[in-house]
């Protein structure tokens, strides 16, 4: 479509994609206490980025992101989530080394019904942050790719 | 060095995965960094295949369990095993040594292939994703795990059978490859969801030992072998395989034909570890053999016809999978009552496995250089190759005549397993097999002598890059050796994996359940 | 077993069955495609189900009440799991359902046939 979408979306849109973004990272970063984390996260972030694009066109992306920092960042991502993967390779692959530990995210908590403190988890958080990025950066890449590819196929 | 053969489990795994994420940053630095990532990623994942299988066998064939996340796969107080763990046994590291086999070599062949347009860090990728999918398939010990691996190597596999957008045919092959895969993978979930709420637990081990035969395990039984099977590609849920085959470039539809045989050893795994003699083996065995039966008629009659050299590959592969299903089949069926030609059976089906993809992966490998060199993949169009690609003739030969069980190269070796053991079961089904072999034979002279013999018909054809003669040439290396020397491949390898079968679901239970 | 009791099963089943006939008898590319995604609900449906307990409450820690049945957990991770692949799996049909029509010029699957035999 050539035409641009009506003042109404185009204001909305850009009230409110922001705050979506930030709901997407509430989501991705309390993943271990409320229902959540990497994937839910990410998606309601890639939400707010098909609202965007619906509500802009490729148009408003110029300048901002393009395909290459998208993938670069989605590489990082899964990069990220095997490097922590490895981290606990002296018990075994995957093993949570930072919980309970007193770094990072390693405040012990008991199991039962507590009040959830979001320094506990160990490695979780960490990895939750990881698949939320690559799931956000992903799903934007692909969102991006169908609206090129379809535009092609009307203009040629 | 202790330390690393105790994490090789999951380093098989994760080391393709690890190439696969990192190709497309590594990519940037230039082309021959990334060529020089690929092998390396591609050589470390054969060492440490290789290394899993040393670690195996100088341990007597005894289950090797590897537990994510933790040191025990029961933590206390607890009846059931909560965490995921691979284990491996005589059976797994056979296949994953065919995995890593295909995997190397499909890397090494890949780096000349692309001619007109580079298939560049994408195709890397995925290649990757698909031999890290593989390997999981294997070595995985927990039913939802399989059920994830699965649906990564499917969707691998559809991307790259698709990798080549600017063809007609290779979009419509991959829409309708990832429809059935995906309708596959679900049958094999929903099975999965039913084997979950009877028994609460999804280890494989543990499912073993509660099972019983009641209702719902025979509703999950008959999913799981309609899901697998059309993921194996047996008949009637083969539609697929000529399209997936016919449209992957070569050296994927090499590895293609591992990820089918990787369906074909979960189907093992389920039947004989999982379920057992819970279940009438004689009803079930006979269900498989007669759909093998069917598979290798119909793949030979159907390859008669083809005038695509890619095509008619693939319906060889479709009824080389024909006759490992029979010879397991036959296994199966004899379960219950053990007469020695059933452990014979299972042999000769397991070794053609190895066999099979050595033959099938060295002409499909052929059969891309042959395009490669002519131009065109018609063999009324192609002819005369033989004047300027010697090399390329005699291993298309080597191939040819291995894949249609003539002496002395591997598939006779196999195939005379199978012929003698399921003769001990019914005359019919030998004679189906001996006839299928015939037909295979004319299907790949013909073929040959189209493409390689007669007049030149199409203009100077070049010289065929050296990755890709080596490549073909390490496969025609196996399918010799393999046929000259059976009894000691089939000694070291083979045996290990059909007793694990034959015999092993009580060491399978007990290495994660500890004992009884 | 009452039926009730058995309700979401059912719906469960009758889900996938609506999807299996969607992806059999339609023509359209993007139909079939609709229909693989009903069957993927069907199977998610019925993977939530199986880990109902009567009165049970969800299954998290923060602010749970004191006491109380919780349901199963892990039915729940499965189909979590199983909706990713199911986004992956659809992004992927999707993508060469637009390949197919930028080739073809048709969605109808009875057009598409260059591959015979």
């Amino acid at each position: 479509m050539s035409k641009e979408m009506s003042v109404i979306v185009r204001t909305i849109t850009r009230l409110t994609y922001v705050l979506t973004i930030v709901f997407g990272f509430y989501v991705i970063m309390h993943g271990h206490l409320t229902p959540g984390g990497g994937f839910q996260g990410g998606a309601v972030v890639a939400s707010a980025f098909a609202l965007f694009l619906v509500a802009f066109g490729t148009a408003g992306l110029k300048g901002r992101l393009n395909a290459h920092l998208l993938q670069s960042l989605e590489e990082i991502g899964a990069l990220t989530f095997l490097a922590l993967a490895f981290l606990g390779i002296g018990t075994a692959f995957f093993y949570n080394l930072l919980a309970n530990s007193g770094t990072v995210f390693g405040v012990s908590v008991l199991p039962g019904p507590n009040p959830g403190l979001l320094n506990s988890g160990g490695t979780l958080p960490l990895m939750n942050w990881a698949v939320g990025l690559k799931v956000m950066t992903g799903i934007a890449s692909i969102l991006i790719a169908m609206l090129v590819g379809s535009r092609k196929e009307a203009a040629e | 060095m202790n330390a690393l053969a105790t994490h090789v489990p999951i380093l098989v795994i994760a080391t393709p995965l690890l190439g696969a994420f990192a190709a497309p940053l590594i990519a940037k630095l230039g082309r021959t960094t990334r060529v020089a990532f690929s092998g390396l990623i591609a050589g470390l994942t054969a060492c440490f295949a290789g290394l899993l299988a040393a670690t195996l066998y100088s341990a007597g064939g005894q289950p090797i369990v590897y537990v994510l996340g933790g040191r025990v796969p029961l933590p206390s107080g607890l009846a059931v095993p909560v965490r995921i763990m691979l284990e491996v046994d005589g059976l797994s590291v056979f296949m994953a040594l065919i995995a890593a086999l295909v995997g190397a070599l499909a890397v090494l062949y890949s780096v000349s292939y692309w001619k007109e347009r580079s298939g560049g860090a994408l195709y890397d990728s995925l290649l990757f994703l698909l031999i890290a999918g593989v390997f999981g398939l294997v070595l995985t010990g927990d039913m939802f795990n399989f059920f994830v691996f699965l649906e990564i190597t499917s969707i691998a596999a559809c991307g790259l059978i698709g990798f080549r957008a600017w063809r007609k045919r290779s979009s419509e092959a991959a829409f309708k490859v990832m429809a059935l895969y995906t309708l596959a993978g679900l049958l094999v979930l929903l099975a999965v969801g039913l084997l979950y709420g009877q028994y609460g637990g999804l280890n494989m081990a543990f499912l073993a030992a509660n099972l019983s035969g009641s209702m719902l395990d025979r509703i999950a039984l008959a999913l799981l072998l309609a899901g697998l099977a059309m993921k194996a590609g047996a008949v009637p849920m083969h539609m697929w395989a000529p399209e997936a085959y016919g449209e992957a470039p070569a050296p994927v539809a090499m590895v293609l034909v591992a990820n089918s045989q990787a369906g074909l050893y979960a189907l093992f795994r389920i039947l004989f570890t999982l379920y057992g003699v819970a279940l009438s083996v004689t009803a079930i065995g006979w269900i498989l053999i007669v759909m093998a039966v069917l598979t290798i008629l119909v793949g030979v009659t159907m390859a008669l016809v083809q005038s695509d050299i890619k095509r008619l590959i693939a319906f060889g592969a479709v009824s080389q999978i024909g006759y490992m299903l029979l010879a397991v089949g036959v296994g199966f069926a004899v379960l219950a009552t053990r007469p020695a030609f059933g452990l014979a059976a299972i042999q000769g089906g397991i070794f053609h496995m190895i066999n099979d993809v050595a033959c099938i992966g060295l002409l499909f490998l052929a059969a891309g250089a042959m395009v490669r060199a002519a131009g065109t993949r018609n063999l009324n169009a192609m002819g005369g190759l033989a004047h300027d690609l010697k090399g390329l003739t005699v291993l298309f030969a080597v191939g040819a005549f291995a894949l249609a069980g003539v002496p002395p190269f591997n598939g006779f070796a196999s195939k005379l397993i199978i012929y003698e053991s399921t003769f001990r079961l019914s005359p019919v089904l030998a004679i189906v097999a001996v006839l299928g072999s015939i037909i295979l034979l004319a299907v790949f002279l013909r073929a040959f002598q189209a493409a390689f013999l007669g007049p030149r018909t199409v203009g100077e054809a070049g010289r065929v890059p050296w990755t890709m003669t080596l490549s073909m040439a390490v496969l025609a290396s196996i399918v010799i050796g393999f046929g000259l020397f059976p009894g000691f491949f089939i000694d070291k390898l083979v045996a290990p994996a059909a007793n694990a079968l034959w015999n092993g679901q009580a060491a399978y239970i007990g290495a994660v359940l500890g004992g009884g | 077993m009452t039926f009730v009791g058995n309700l979401p099963f059912v719906v469960s089943m009758l889900l996938v069955c609506l999807g299996l006939y969607v992806l059999l008898f339609k023509r359209n590319l993007i139909k079939m495609v609709i229909g693989v995604s009903l069957v993927e609900t069907g199977i998610n449906l019925f993977l939530v189900t199986l880990g109902y307990r009567a009165g049970g409450v969800a299954p998290i820690y923060t602010y749970a009440p004191v006491g109380a049945t919780q349901v199963l957990p892990t039915p729940q991770a499965l189909t979590l799991t199983s909706i990713v692949i199911g986004l992956a799996t659809t992004a992927l049909l999707l993508s060469f359902a637009i390949l197919i029509y930028r080739h073809y010029g048709t969605l109808d699957v009875t057009e598409i046939k260059e591959l015979k035999g």
